[in-house]
């Protein structure tokens, strides 16, 4: 699995899900709506950023940290990021993700050096990224099998559903 | 092959003979909590074509980050809860009851060698009665009651040992955040942060909880205090239910450990924006404060409010301040009017709000305004926190400092007020 795209960089630590969605908004119903508000304990500037310049948020450690809200992973969804790229993360923030098919890599060094608006290309297996316009490699943290898995099957729903249908086994 | 007791938990969940840090097993679940800020749960249910939870007894839905309902959305949110519980058969906790958190062990729920999962972040707190308990997202959730089982990959153990002896004035949470602040926010991610040592035993099991509850703050997927006396008794003084106590086997190897004596500990506070950002009390001492939030499942319990009304008894505080005090339960709440701490504290000049999270998740009930500081007994002082204002800023600190802090009207060292001026 291969993603590319133009990267959005926030490098800051300890980003927590408080500051990707303000609990007051989680009981907004309407996803796209609650999306308005995606990072806006941040930088307010960083959802339009999503739709002018990349889908990729580049961030640095401990991403997600705090309350154990999914939607800290579905308002960055919904505003269109396809990959985060981060030094570390949080473990139900990334817990979050794996859940909800949304691809994370981990590297150390990219976050430092990256500009907004570059493009890469990640290799999720491998956990290679490799910028664009220098050819520069990145070696990030190759996803586990198990965590391969729940990306190509699109995350934990689809798998369910299978599951729930007879198609696959029962755990 | 050595085994940690949560290992042998985990291992018994999973119906295997053994299991080893960093594999991935399947793990049955023995009570799953759900809050009222997940909705989202019951949507993903049904997306996973979900139609009968797989065991209604096992589940319980708890309204309690925004009881009673601060505004429609919220009203239409725990609406569709109750019809949810109905329709399913599982417990309805509902809003007049408390925290999830702190009814289990109330309720004999929290009980060594038990899987809980809870759609909330700081489910690890029942490590502190020898269970495993994980915080998991709202799908993860929904999953989880579709065929009572989740995915789960074994973590590797710390150890964090306790020495000396807390002295008068120095509380469990000034102990917590004294560890956050030697070892930061991170060392604990994906670990097991067990808690030991001769200060941890000599602590009531509500002090202990307050350890686990911030191991959460320091990453941990779950937490482990080794049973003993004063958690079996306790245990037993709420429930006849059976359960299990896993022991660590002796040739164990922990992954780190972290010992710290504590005998010269001093009074400890977290200063914005980072649970790690600990000091001295007495070293930033006097900054003004507008308000004092005693609650959450961290500072609100029995012993947190006992602390603050045996300090408030006879005192006022100033009216450029505010006083918010948030008792964790119901029944603490009964216990508090029997006690007389409630008539102290209300006498004090403090807003008593109804018992549930309140003001800690900035739902309701104590928000601050921007360029306001507020001194706070719960667990985190993220950006925006307490309400949505990133200029406020919020102090975390234990009880008796807060209370110390609410009569002075600034940041105040307990056993120094007045040094100050
Ligand atoms: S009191 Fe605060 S930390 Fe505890 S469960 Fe409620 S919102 Fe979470």
């Amino acid at each position: 699995m291969k993603i590319s795209g133009k990267v959005v960089v926030y490098n800051h630590d300890n980003i927590s899900t408080d500051q990707i969605i303000p609990g007051p908004y989680a009981y907004i119903k309407d996803m796209k709506e609650m999306a308005e508000h995606c990072l806006e304990g941040a930088d307010r500037t960083l959802r339009e950023r999503f739709r002018t310049v990349g889908n990729i948020l580049v961030a640095g450690s401990n991403f997600g940290c705090g309350s154990s809200r999914e939607y800290a992973v579905i308002v960055l969804k919904e505003s269109g990021v396809q990959a985060v790229v981060i030094k570390s993360a949080a473990r139900i923030w990334y817990r979050n993700s794996v859940n909800l098919g949304l691809p994370v890599i981990f590297c150390k060094t990219l976050p430092d050096t990256i500009r907004e608006g570059e493009e890469i290309e990640i290799d999720l297996a491998s956990g290679t990224i490799r910028e664009t316009a220098t050819g520069m490699i990145h070696k990030g943290e190759a996803p586990s099998e198990f965590v391969m898995n729940m990306y190509k099957e699109g995350g934990i729903k689809p798998l369910m559903r299978k599951r729930v249908l007879g198609e696959l086994p029962d755990r | 092959m050595a085994m940690h007791a949560v290992h042998k938990i985990m291992a018994a969940a999973a119906g295997k003979e053994q299991v080893r840090p960093g594999e991935i097993i399947t793990a049955k679940i023995d009570l799953v909590g759900i809050n009222d800020v997940y909705q989202i749960v019951m949507q993903s249910f049904q997306e996973m074509l979900g139609e009968k939870v797989w065991d209604p007894g096992k589940v319980y839905i708890f309204l309690d980050h925004n009881a009673p309902a601060s505004d429609l959305k919220v009203a239409q949110a725990h609406k569709i809860f109750r019809e949810f519980a109905q329709e399913q058969g599982c417990h309805l906790v509902d809003i007049n009851e408390g925290i999830g958190h702190n009814l289990l062990p109330e309720w004999g729920l929290a009980r060594p060698g038990s899987m809980i999962a809870i759609t909330d972040s700081h489910t690890p707190i029942h490590g502190a009665y020898g269970a495993f308990a994980a915080g998991l997202g709202a799908t993860d959730i929904a999953a989880v009651l579709i065929d009572g089982s989740t995915w789960l990959k074994v973590p590797e153990v710390v150890n964090i040992r306790l020495n000396g002896k807390l002295q008068k004035n120095v509380m469990a949470k000034d102990a917590a955040l004294y560890v956050l602040g030697q070892l930061g926010t991170e060392f604990g991610t994906y670990k097991v942060i067990e808690f030991s040592g001769p200060v941890v035993e000599d602590m009531s099991m509500e002090e202990r909880t307050v350890l686990t509850v911030m191991a959460t703050e320091m990453g941990a997927k779950t937490t482990y205090i080794k049973p003993d006396k004063t958690t079996i008794d306790d245990v037993k003084n709420h429930t006849n239910a059976p359960f299990v106590v896993h022991e660590t086997d002796p040739d164990f190897v922990y992954e780190t450990e972290y010992e710290f004596d504590l005998t010269n500990l001093k009074p400890q506070v977290a200063i914005p924006h980072s649970v790690d950002n600990a000091r001295n009390v007495e070293d930033v001492a006097g900054i003004p404060i507008n308000q004092v939030f005693i609650g959450s499942c961290t500072g609100g319990k029995l012993t947190d409010i006992a602390a603050a009304a045996e300090f408030l008894d006879g005192k006022k505080i100033p009216p450029s301040m505010r006083l918010v005090v948030t008792m964790a339960t119901k029944q603490i709440v009964k216990e508090s009017i029997e006690k007389g701490y409630y008539q102290i504290l209300l006498d004090a000049g403090a807003t008593i709000t109804s018992p549930g999270c309140g003001a800690c998740s900035g739902l309701l009930g104590g928000i601050i305004a921007g360029q306001e500081r507020c001194v706070s007994t719960a667990n985190r002082n993220f950006p925006g926190r307490m309400g949505g204002s990133l200029e406020a800023e919020v102090y975390l600190a234990s009880p008796l400092t807060a209370a110390q802090t609410a009569v002075s009207g600034k940041l105040t060292c307990p056993g120094q007020t007045g040094l100050e001026e």
